[in-house]
């Protein structure tokens, strides 16, 4: 009994220790977004008179409003659309067994470990050809192609496990296979689609790479696409770029704190997955 | 496989009437001609997605290897180069230190992660399911969440001359250790891999705990009975049992860490000298600044090919056995 108290404590405190490590960034950013403009910050001291306002310059200054609307709409461009042809896809090949579907099956595997630098030269110059840059269609049209093979990996891997009888009942009700798609596959994919959505929704709002290369205007990118022209802009001005990355980074947070467990467990079963 | 649907189709079309002798499903003509029509519009739900994916990411993917064989400046006359681009890559000094730096920061953005994380959660075995244990997990995936930019920015702020690591080691009297973290040459590069490792110990760490979890908690009874002490029912029982979420965890930071490109472009933006640059940099450096399409996209192939070699024989090594 003693010895597992101890061992409970121990265990406690280096959940402490490491809870401790993973804040402090945060923490320190916050001191030093609450100080003085033009003065340069210690890295941790709680400022004697913490301006408050800085958060309000970093939200003008930053054009917080427009970045939201943009990476709102990048995000309402990209997520749906995935998600829905990925699901087609998978029941496609997980359920319905089109011929030749093990053969586009790898041929989307092919790209599941695919860094995203490895294609991104002929992507920018094939937006150009379709007159896209500086577009957040730029933005939308290739990460809805990166996220395929993931996405289709992921949504076939809930179809193959659906009892084959399911359908045949609903084909014997005299439904075709569309009218079984969405009263009867769709509804019991609903938490693997939930999954999805949020991993998909993480992946569109921190996308960087895409942003800063095929979009030139910061107000047209995702919010993680525009923290990086925010730093290259106020980059040594130590407080305003505090106050500004802590401001961009509060939406993702927030929409996390809210849907946190459903966030663990997809971000769990997504690195499991792939 | 794929004919496992026709079958069982056939059957129930077969059902409604009596099976005639020595023939096998006796389908009608129009009928069986509708199946096949049938599973061949399966082909519709796959088509959007393959569409989608072969436009963005299969036609670059060629256009890729495409232009590795050319030099071209992305306007000008494309000039057939041959595999020039690709001797380039390996034997140029500055392209073979870039892709070596890829590989040191694999020592930080994998090792550490997965080694700390082994022995934290070996150390709590079981996380609390309470208000504690659902907050520690809610802290711990918090650099997930947030876009790797931020953890760039943070980190920069930290290990700057004035942040808090310096600020740290004055206050415990080694004033002579503090510097510029991520501007000097021997420092550098470890610092850019510690924000790696911060950013993946939580996810690693919360996987190998969900993973130990489901461990028969009489394995180790049966251990602790066969006196084993707390290592060797470390090595007996933890480490086999967890193969699989190690081997996740391995492939998920391999990946991160070759195809490093947010943390690095922010924090260092390269520097100083080639110290932090790592491929996917190079890339973007290469095609976009200096307009040689060819070179990155050779470096491009050799990226591809080299997650893809490291990937591999972890999945396979790690895979539960299914033959």
């Amino acid at each position: 009994m003693n010895l597992s108290r101890r061992e409970q404590l121990t265990s406690r405190l280096f959940l402490i220790a490491l809870v401790l490590v993973t804040l402090l960034p945060f923490v320190s950013m916050l001191s030093a977004a609450l100080q003085p403009r033009g003065t340069v910050p210690d890295g941790l001291s709680w400022p004697t008179d913490p301006q408050w306002g800085n958060f309000v310059d970093a939200f003008n200054v930053a054009n917080m409003g427009a970045l939201l609307r943009s990476s709102l709409l990048i995000v309402a461009g990209v997520v749906p659309v995935s998600v829905l042809i990925a699901t087609m896809a998978g029941f496609g090949l997980g359920h319905l067994r089109v011929p030749g579907g093990r053969f586009v099956f790898l041929l989307f595997l092919l790209g599941l470990t695919l860094p995203f630098e490895a294609v991104i030269t002929p992507i920018y110059y094939q937006v150009q050809q379709l007159g896209l840059l500086n577009t957040r269609w730029a933005i939308i049209l290739p990460l809805i192609g990166l996220y395929m093979p993931f996405a289709v990996f992921w949504m076939r891997a809930h179809f193959i496990n659906v009892p084959r009888e399911l359908s045949d009942a609903a084909r014997v009700d005299g439904s075709n296979t569309w009218q079984m798609f969405w009263r009867v596959q769709v509804p019991l994919a609903r938490p693997a689609i939930a999954s999805l959505t949020i991993l998909l929704f993480l992946w569109t709002w921190n996308q960087f790479l895409l942003a800063i290369v095929l979009v030139d205007d910061s107000t047209k990118r995702t919010m993680a696409g525009a923290l990086g022209a925010f730093q290259g802009q106020w980059g040594t001005d130590q407080v305003l770029l505090c106050a500004g990355s802590l401001l961009i980074l509060t939406p993702t947070l927030i929409v996390f704190l809210i849907f946190q467990r459903q966030f663990i467990k997809a971000l769990l079963q997504g690195s499991l997955k792939g | 496989m794929t004919t496992a649907p026709s079958r069982v189709t056939a059957q129930r079309a077969g059902l409604s009437r009596p099976a005639r002798p020595g023939r096998p499903t006796p389908v009608p003509p129009r009928r069986r001609r509708w199946l096949r029509l049938a599973r061949w519009s399966g082909w519709l739900w796959v088509l959007p997605a393959l569409l989608m994916y072969a436009i963005f990411v299969l036609r670059p993917l060629a256009l890729t290897f495409q232009y590795s064989l050319y030099h071209w400046n992305g306007i000008g006359v494309a000039r057939w180069a041959g595999l020039e681009n690709y001797v380039t890559v390996f034997t140029d000094r500055d392209l073979l230190k870039i892709v070596g730096n890829a590989f040191v920061l694999i020592i930080f953005f994998s090792f550490i992660p997965v080694g700390l994380g082994l022995v934290i959660a070996a150390l709590v075995r079981r996380i609390s399911s309470g208000p504690f244990g659902t907050a520690v997990r809610t802290i711990l995936f918090l650099p997930q969440v947030i876009p790797l930019v931020a953890a760039g920015i943070a980190w920069s702020w930290l290990l700057s001359s004035t942040g808090l690591v310096n600020q740290l080691l004055r206050g415990i009297g080694l004033d002579g250790l503090a510097r510029a973290w991520l501007g000097e040459f021997d420092t550098a590069l470890p610092s850019v891999g510690l924000i790696g490792a911060w950013v993946l110990l939580g996810l690693c760490t919360i996987l190998l705990i969900t993973g130990m979890s489901k461990i028969d908690p009489a394995l180790y009874e049966s251990a602790r009975l066969d006196g084993a002490g707390p290592i060797r029912e470390f090595l007996a029982i933890t480490l086999p049992s967890l193969r699989q979420e190690i081997g996740v965890c391995l492939t998920v930071t391999v990946i991160a860490a070759l195809a490093s490109f947010d943390i690095v472009y922010i924090a260092t933006g390269g520097g100083p000298g080639l110290q932090t640059t790592v491929p996917g940099l190079e890339i973007y450096r290469l095609a976009f600044a200096q307009r040689q399409v060819g070179l990155a996209s050779a470096l491009g192939v050799v990226l591809m090919a080299l997650v893809l070699i490291c990937v591999l024989p972890i999945q396979r090594l790690t895979r539960e056995d299914k033959g």
